[in-house]
């Protein structure tokens, strides 16, 4: 019977994703796995992330083979119980492809998109996954470098739960290259003018890196507009920070410097796709950007230090902090949770980089949605 | 961002640079209006249509229909850049380029070492090239080894619509006179192209594939093909690098070096003809500089050394392709 039958699809991680290549099965076929086990390896424009199985079930039959690309929705597996002929499970293949072709068509029309709205002078874009309007919106704030992508593996799940917002900071993304003084209050102010724009009046906000520093200072200078803050590598919270990463995140042009170099962010470098680093390197080439870079890198942090501006402490905070940190983080070190007070929810992840919400994202969601939703 | 073709990518390269700064003028024949012809001024926009619509947004002070008198034209642009100006001038087909060589060769490309480094060229030519387009022999060569073999010039081969708009806007920026080959078999060809202004840096190479066992490198429309037999081969288990040098003055000498180390087997596609082309240019530096690292003996892809035939089945002949890349490759690989 075909009712028995689960199709295992391409997952689609982030808005920019419109196919996946399989790297790697974890699990064989005629194996029953359960569900959140890993089980195959996917690359992506960004990272290679780990497709954990989203339900139990035997796995009878795989698709999509090791270097296949297939598009979002595409069919990487089919798993069904092991009564079910090979003959039914053909007939599925077979009978997926046609009905996958009309479905795509008609998600294409529904897919959320980006827009950019003028705050303040700058153009800043930003993408809006609508949840539960009875909650507060998480709005998600990016690291030095990086843009709303950042939270590929991430906006959707979350936005389960809730509304969740994904900026791209000015000097990053889609958003204005004029970045003015590029100091951590500069962006606090902006992204405050930005909830207005938007009219949120209080948000749950999630920082990486930079982006947590920003959100530590509108916590502390705009609390009433803060409900809860999660804090993911964050900056602000001591002194120390690599640079000769950032050094070489701003400087370095070719390929093979940019690959040395973001491989720094990760625990495991094979995570780091082509495609991230030519990314990487299409996005610096932007008129304005490495400008921007240098002025954001030069009012932020002095060598391999974080100025004091840059800095807010988190203990005084009134609000409830999540924070995350990866033990193999070689840009912040995972020793600046103890900035934090004795009320932070600090969970250290074992081999995970600076990257927490890409490299271990699953892990990460978990924790972001069982914070948020605590009474 | 969105796609766009080779042709629109150049387009906005154009306006672009003539909005943000007005020392950039353009001038050739027939890239306004058709000199002489009637019908909207903006009519033409150059043979392929390159050019449209950008008399009507900066007028003709700024975008010169010129006589056909490439001489003239191509030693004004010289004069302009050396005064001032940042001109980009565009020689229909390269093959006519020989009518004005003293200009290029004796001109441009000297200011800057005759008056002691005092003085800057920073024109563009934008010339097509390559054969497919049964154009004949005189409409269809791939003279850029010619352009490569003179001091002073730089020499810029974009292989798709993202190369062509960060490497002409590179072009225009550069004080250097940049002679910029467009192929005309590209012109169509569409990708995702970024709508803000980017440069791509002189002499740093693209990878566009990235493998262990044979290194090509590949130049222009060549750098497809390439990308083509390095799929093709990838199912056979030979994993390739493809190198898309972008510019051939200045040259990535380092990329290519590092990839022939890492993989001893080298494979040059190159569509000029075969003597004293990019091809032999670059299995001559390899073999000087990397000869203790390879493993087989270089093969060159080129067309044979004669006209580009007029037949069309002789054109198709005569322009290397895919599969004769790939049986390049496999040759390399097996030894």
């Amino acid at each position: 019977m075909t009712g028995a039958i689960q199709p295992l699809t391409m997952p689609k991680w982030g808005l920019a994703m419109t196919e996946g290549m399989v790297t790697e099965w974890l699990a064989e076929t005629g194996e029953t796995v359960a569900a959140g086990a890993d089980l195959v390896e996917i690359e992506t424009t960004k990272i290679t992330n780990v497709y954990e199985a989203p339900f139990s079930a035997t796995l009878r039959r795989v698709v999509a083979r090791p270097d296949d690309v297939v598009p979002v929705g595409g069919l990487l597996a089919v798993f069904a119980e092991p009564e079910v002929s090979d003959a039914d499970i053909d007939a599925f293949v077979d009978a997926f492809s046609e009905i996958f072709e009309a479905e795509q068509e008609a998600e294409a029309a529904s897919e959320p998109t980006s827009v950019t709205i003028t705050v303040a002078g700058s153009a800043l874009r930003y993408l809006a996954i609508d949840g539960d309007p009875a909650a507060p919106p998480l709005v998600l704030i990016h690291g030095f470098g990086g843009d709303l992508m950042t939270w590929m593996f991430n906006q959707q799940p979350l936005a389960a739960g809730r509304t969740v917002i994904a900026l791209d900071l000015p000097g990053h993304g889609g958003s204005t290259k004029s970045i003015g003084s590029g100091d951590v209050d500069t962006f606090a102010d902006l992204i405050v003018a930005f909830l207005d724009a938007i009219a949120v009046a209080e948000a749950d906000l999630g920082g990486h890196s930079l982006g947590g520093a920003i959100a530590l200072r509108i916590a502390a200078r705009y609390p009433d507009r803060v409900r809860r803050l999660i804090l993911l590598a964050s900056a602000g919270l001591g002194a120390e920070i690599n640079g000769d990463f950032l050094d070489g995140l701003i400087n370095g042009s070719r390929r093979k410097e940019m690959k040395a170099v973001l491989s720094e962010l990760v625990a495991d470098p094979s995570l780091i796709t082509r495609d991230m680093i030519e990314q990487m390197m299409r996005f610096k080439r932007l008129d304005g950007v490495v400008d921007a870079m240098k002025t954001i890198a030069a009012a932020c942090f002095d060598g391999d230090r974080q100025l004091p501006a840059t800095r807010t402490g988190a203990g005084d905070l009134p609000h409830p902090v999540l924070a995350i940190w990866g033990d193999g983080d070689r840009i912040l070190p995972a020793s600046h949770l103890s900035a934090l007070g004795a009320t932070t929810d600090s969970h250290r992840l074992a081999d995970t980089g600076h990257l927490p919400h890409m490299e271990k994202a699953a892990a990460v969601n978990t924790l972001i949605d069982a914070f948020l939703q605590r009474q | 961002m969105t796609e766009k073709s080779y042709r629109e990518a150049i387009s906005e390269a154009l306006s672009g640079e003539m909005r943000r700064d007005p020392t950039v003028i353009i001038m050739g024949e027939d890239i306004a209006g058709g000199a002489g012809a009637p019908g909207e001024d903006d009519a033409w926009g150059g043979v392929l249509g390159v050019t449209k619509g950008l008399v009507g947004e900066f007028g003709r002070e700024r975008v010169l229909d010129t006589p056909l008198t490439e001489s003239a034209y191509i030693g004004a642009a010289a004069g302009a850049a050396a005064t001032g100006l940042r001109p980009v001038a565009e020689l229909m087909f390269v093959d006519f380029m020989g009518v004005c060589f003293d200009q290029i060769f004796n001109q441009a490309a000297k200011f800057r070492y005759m008056f002691g480094g005092k003085a800057v060229t920073p024109m563009v030519i934008r010339t097509m090239y390559g054969a497919g387009f049964r154009a004949a022999s005189q409409h269809s060569q791939c003279l850029y080894p010619i352009f490569t073999h003179i001091p002073g010039l730089k020499v810029a081969l974009p292989s798709s619509p993202y190369e062509a708009k960060g490497l002409l806007i590179e072009a225009i920026r550069d004080d250097d006179p940049v002679v910029f080959f467009e192929h005309k078999a590209l012109y169509d060809q569409t990708e995702d192209v970024p709508d803000e202004a980017y440069t791509i840096p002189f002499g740093e190479a693209n990878l566009t594939r990235e493998g262990d066992d044979v290194t090509i490198v590949a130049f222009g429309r060549m750098v497809q093909f390439a990308n083509q037999a390095a799929d093709a081969v990838a199912g056979e288990g030979i994993s390739c690098t493809v190198i898309d040098p972008r510019t051939t003055s200045p040259f990535d000498w380092e990329t290519v070096l590092d990839c022939v180390e890492e993989t001893g087997r080298l494979v040059v596609v190159d569509e000029a003809s075969p003597r004293c082309g990019m091809a032999t240019d670059v299995a001559g530096r390899v073999a000087q500089e990397a000869f203790d690292s390879l493993k087989a003996p270089i093969k060159l892809v080129t067309p044979p050394h004669t006209p580009v035939p007029f037949a069309p089945n002789l054109e198709d002949l005569y322009i290397p392709n895919p599969d004769q890349v790939a049986d390049a490759v496999r040759a390399v690989a097996k030894v």
